[in-house]
């Protein structure tokens, strides 16, 4: 459902009503503006789209300018678009309104997505968590390998989808039921309790789950 | 991190005296039980004080029937009802967990009389 575009601050702690320290990720969302709307009849499905961070002209391309200013907006560097779950409405949202931190309450439940810390290429151990073998008693060039990735003539092949090294994060990572603690309309602060995906100062977006 | 820091800052508690590690302390603590409160005295050594601003925290060890206890405080918790130095105490580093194994006179502790604060 809709939602808030934002970056993340970093984690820090606070007490809540009963005293228990409580960790929470903070993340600075908005003022995000609707910049146009999709339609079943225009594009097939609905959806509200949404700026997030104004910039100077020259920072962004000619079609983005093109799109933004057709519709009327302000120029900005993200845009992202929130889709409505099943059976609910975005007519209340229309083009020109802006959506601050105030979208969220405090104890609701939020998705939180965000582009994971990249890792680069590793190996099995660190990307599937495998154990890897004994660094001594008789083990040999092979301490952090993944073993066998297949059988032999039968079926003579490996198999789609066996765990092997590659590239590890730089992936769009979600959280799903996580819990507002606190929100700051004025600085436009959303405080989540607990971690959130991605490195500090990412793009991260925060989807409402009613 | 300017924003970070300013998060909770209005938790932060100012009424504390100023403590050091070495010291003897008497910890209030509340604690709720069911719709009742009481406050319940931890009263030991403070071997450490590690974090800043909102999560900074300081661990009280004591030695109990001859088991060592230790607590970890967070120093800005609403919990803590006051906190009361019973005895300063002169020491040269500022972990003191030295003392988790030292016996007899090694774990002892001098009194801080000269005041530097």
């Amino acid at each position: 459902m809709i939602g808030l575009i934002g970056k993340k601050i970093g984690m820090t702690q606070i007490f809540d009503a009963s005293g228990k320290v409580m960790p929470v990720t903070v993340i600075q969302v908005g003022p995000c503006r609707v910049v146009c709307k999709r339609t079943i009849e225009t594009n097939g499905y609905e959806a509200v789209q949404l700026g997030y961070e104004e910039v100077p002209e020259k920072r962004i391309s000619k079609p983005e300018q093109g799109h933004l200013k057709k519709c009327g907006s302000p120029l900005y560097r993200h845009l992202k678009e929130f889709r409505p779950s099943f059976g609910q409405d975005i007519t209340q949202y229309n083009v020109g309104d802006e959506l601050n931190a105030g979208l969220f309450g405090e104890n609701e439940t939020v998705t939180v997505s965000s582009k994971s810390k990249g890792r680069g290429f590793t190996g099995v151990m660190k990307r599937h968590g495998f154990a890897g073998f004994e660094q001594s008693h008789g083990v040999h060039e092979s301490f952090r390998g993944p073993g066998s990735i297949g059988q032999c003539a039968q079926p003579s092949r490996v198999f789609k989808g066996v765990k092997m090294a590659g590239q590890h994060g730089n992936k769009k990572v979600t959280t799903r039921h996580l819990k507002v603690a606190k929100v700051d309309v004025e600085r436009g602060l959303v405080m989540i309790i607990g971690a959130v995906p991605g490195a500090r100062n990412g793009l991260v977006t925060i989807h409402k789950e009613s | 991190m300017d924003i970070l820091q300013t998060i909770g800052r209005d938790q932060i508690r100012t009424d504390f005296p100023d403590y050091r590690v070495g010291d003897t302390v008497k910890v209030h603590y509340k604690i709720k039980e069911g719709s009742k409160e009481r406050i319940q005295v931890f009263q030991g050594i403070v071997i450490q004080k590690r974090g800043a601003g909102i999560s900074k925290s300081f661990t009280v060890r004591k030695v109990s029937n001859g088991i060592g206890v230790e607590r970890i405080f967070p120093q800005h918790s609403p919990n803590i009802d006051r906190l009361e130095i019973v005895r300063h105490g002169q020491v040269r580093r500022a972990k003191l967990f030295y003392l988790r194994s030292a016996k007899g006179k090694a774990g002892r502790i001098k009194e801080r009389r000269r005041f530097t604060a």
